[in-house]
């Protein structure tokens, strides 16, 4: 993504797949975050650094999380925001990804942060030549999420490191257990790439019709058996499952679901005492999660939308802002 | 008609001759044949072929002009060396009446640039659920043998059933698109390690296989010919390859593509790499290879499958299937069969040319190249190498998957019954 010594990113200028991050950007994307949320805490949350720069969120599926996630990050750094939606495939619209691309162009926009339903559609607007902005992949289909897995790295080196002690660190040996529909998820391909660039040792654990064929070739285990990974696990992510799989028989019915891969209060006294629960959001409570374990001081999913606009505060300035530095400390 | 004498040609890879084309079939052959009043085609080291058959052809018309029409098609195919297409049903209206197909076939011959042969739909509106007025079709003037519901599945065992059995009365083949409806909803690319890394909906080898499995068990039944389109997998290679042990009366298509390329493309997202089946992997396309070297896979056939450009110029999941490849077939089969030593000459005139008319059935065409044959024959220079150009390609699309590649061979010229419509590598 960023042009760092040592990188080579298939899109360089751009935030497409957590694959393309380095550890050495995945580091200072972090670093970053935690100076941006130092900001949060003044009185005055707004720094210069992108005034007069235009962002873009063009968003093809509604996620109104992610969206004013990226809206409050990019009005954070004075960057002018437009909102673009364009609910639907751009296909039933009638009008194409092409054209409104080249819209945007004409617009000026220097950064486009884009959500669609078919994997892929972010890559294909980095590299077709229709635009020159910066492009960000906030979600693309069931492939990828990097900003999220972004903000669950920063999340978790927070609870696990620590916020000053983490700075310059990765999660070096720290298990993180990734529960739920793998198959179907873009949030759990982000954060297994993601997880492993850190030195983060990943499991999926999922019913084995939501791993997917191919699943060896990643950089993590799959375990079919949740309660034998929960006591080694410093982390568990539990993913959102969508009741209507079981229509398509991916699992018999959502007890069934809940009771071999939910997590309950007593499931979650087997993990380790300072370990942590996540959760992307939106939750399904007494589906993947009960209310128990989400109200619980274990259970970082406020936190983690809190963090995602740090996080995506550094990834808009990282792309946009140069070299300049983007936060100046005052001096006493 | 003009009498023309190929010079020094090398006659299906063999010794360099000369053949002399008079009125429409094969004169003389041999060496230091008398030019007389000929015209003479400069030859030597070139390679003379039959005129190469497809099997698998979508010329688009009637309904998609906008793609292909049967003119730019019939272009295309000679350009690429083809005497003879076999234009696919899926067309607007479906080709599953006489009247459909007998237009096609009398559009191929007013256009006279290469003989288009139509397939008929086996099921009414490709709906797999009635048959087509399959008697009708073979009757028609078209004459038609091969029947296909091709882009979709006859999945339905009984209507399958009930089709091969009823194409017995007239020598008819059923021309089977292997895939298991349910096991590929929503299926975007092989499925394997690149679609679980991508996040595209996976079309399994098993979805194929499966169908395969089952057709050659139900032709062998009821004792009736079918036929494997666009085989892609190595399971489906091993499946056709029991069947053949059998005895049945199986034969198989491979396209170019499924020769050369591979799912490690779709990491580009870029659709001009869509095509159903879909590219597979390293290991599909050399058992592929293998197959159609040792005979197992009788035919390559291009699923020649024209789209406009709006609908490649797009996301992966909203872009169209399917590949043009009449003008670059010949030049992939020299890249993977020939130049790594698979195939001769002569085995490829077999796979391009005498296979694919005999499973059609078609009478002209698919002959040696030998006295009182119809002169249906392709030139081509195996010197050649060069980048694909789409920009000069005579089809009305352009989503080929070769654009930039350097690719062997050149179709110098090709007649059609003694008629050049290629010549110099130009429509004559």
């Amino acid at each position: 993504m960023l042009r760092l010594p040592g990188a080579s990113p298939r899109t360089p200028g751009h935030l497409i797949s957590a694959a393309d991050l380095s550890r050495d950007d995945a580091v200072l994307i972090l670093d970053t975050a935690e100076e941006m949320a130092r900001v949060a805490d003044r009185p005055i949350k707004k720094l210069p650094t992108l005034r007069g720069r235009t962002v873009v969120n063009l968003f093809f599926e509604d996620s109104t999380r992610t969206r004013i996630s990226f809206e409050a990050a990019a009005k954070r750094l004075s960057a002018d925001v437009i909102n673009f939606s364009a609910k639907g495939s751009s296909v039933s619209k009638g009008e194409s990804l092409k054209d409104t691309a080249l819209t945007l162009e004409a617009m000026g926009a220097d950064a486009v942060v884009i959500r669609h339903p078919a994997s892929g559609a972010p890559y294909r607007l980095a590299t077709s030549g229709w635009i020159d902005g910066a492009v960000v992949n906030a979600g693309d289909g069931t492939h990828e999420h990097p900003t999220q897995a972004l903000l669950d790295a920063f999340t978790l080196r927070r609870r696990l490191v620590g916020a000053d002690q983490g700075t310059g660190r990765g999660l070096d040996g720290r298990r993180v257990t990734i529960v739920g529909d793998v198959l179907h998820s873009r949030v759990a391909r982000s954060n297994i790439l993601l997880l492993h660039t850190l030195g983060a040792r990943v499991t999926v654990v999922a019913p084995p019709t939501l791993v997917p064929i191919g699943v060896e070739r990643w950089p993590c285990e799959v375990s079919y058996d949740l309660d034998r990974v929960l006591p080694t696990s410093d982390a568990v992510m539990m993913l959102r499952v969508q009741r209507e799989r079981m229509n398509a028989a991916f699992f018999p019915t959502e007890r069934e679901y809940s009771r071999r891969y939910g997590l309950d209060g007593d499931r979650m006294s087997r993990m380790p005492g300072d370990s942590v629960v996540m959760h992307p959001g939106p939750m399904n409570r007494g589906m993947e999660i009960t209310a128990e374990v989400a109200d619980s001081d274990r259970c970082t999913a406020v936190e983690q939308v809190a963090n995602g606009v740090s996080i995506r505060m550094a990834v808009l300035y990282l792309l946009l802002g140069g070299n300049e530095p983007a936060v100046t400390h005052s001096r006493p | 008609m003009s009498k023309i004498l190929i010079r020094g040609a090398r006659v299906l890879g063999g010794e360099p001759q000369d053949v002399l084309i008079d009125g429409g079939t094969v004169a003389a052959t041999g060496a230091g044949l008398d030019a007389g009043d000929a015209a003479v085609v400069a030859a030597e080291g070139q390679v003379l072929l039959p005129g190469l058959v497809d099997l698998h052809t979508h010329l688009r018309e009637p309904g998609r002009e906008d793609s292909e029409t049967v003119l730019t098609g019939t272009r295309a195919a000679a350009l690429g060396g083809f005497t003879a297409v076999h234009a696919m049903a899926n067309t607007f209206p479906v080709a599953d009446t006489a009247g459909v197909v007998e237009q096609v076939w009398r559009l191929g011959r007013e256009h006279g640039y290469c003989d288009v042969q139509p397939v008929g739909a086996v099921t009414v509106g490709l709906e797999g659920k009635h048959l087509a007025e399959l008697g009708a079709m073979h009757d028609s003037a078209a004459q038609v043998r091969v029947f296909s519901d091709d882009g979709k599945c006859v999945d339905d065992a009984v209507i399958m059933r009930r089709a091969l059995e009823y194409v017995k009365a007239f020598d008819g083949v059923i021309a089977q698109h292997a895939q298991e409806p349910r096991l590929t909803e929503g299926a975007q690319m092989n499925e394997g390690v690149v679609s679980a890394e991508l996040g595209l909906g996976g079309w399994p080898a098993v979805a194929e296989e499966s169908i395969i499995a089952r057709d050659v068990l139900l032709a062998a039944h009821v004792g009736s010919r079918v036929h494997i389109c666009h085989l892609s997998t190595a399971g489906s290679v091993e499946l056709v390859r029991w069947a053949k042990s059998k005895g049945w009366n199986v034969t198989a298509e491979v396209t170019p593509h499924h020769l050369l390329l591979t799912d490690e493309l779709v990491r580009s997202y870029d659709p001009v790499y869509k095509v159903n089946p879909p590219l597979r992997t390293e290991a599909d396309v050399q058992a592929l290879r293998a197959a159609l070297a040792d005979g197992t896979i009788d035919c390559v056939a291009t699923d020649h499958a024209p789209h406009p450009h709006e609908d490649k110029d797009c996301e992966w999941a909203a872009a169209a299937m399917g590949m043009v490849g009449l003008e670059t077939a010949l030049s992939v089969v020299q890249e993977t069969m020939v130049e790594t030593g698979l195939l001769d000459w002569a085995g490829v005139a077999d796979r391009m040319s005498f296979r694919p008319a005999r499973i059609g059935r078609l009478t002209g065409h698919g002959r040696p190249v030998s006295v009182g044959e119809p002169a249906n024959l392709t030139l081509v220079d195996p010197a050649y190498r060069g980048p694909v150009d789409p920009t000069g390609f005579a089809s009305r699309s352009r989503n080929t998957p070769y654009q930039g590649r350097e690719l062997p061979g050149r179709v110098t010229h090709t007649f059609l019954r003694g008629r050049a419509t290629v010549v110099d590598g130009n429509l004559a």
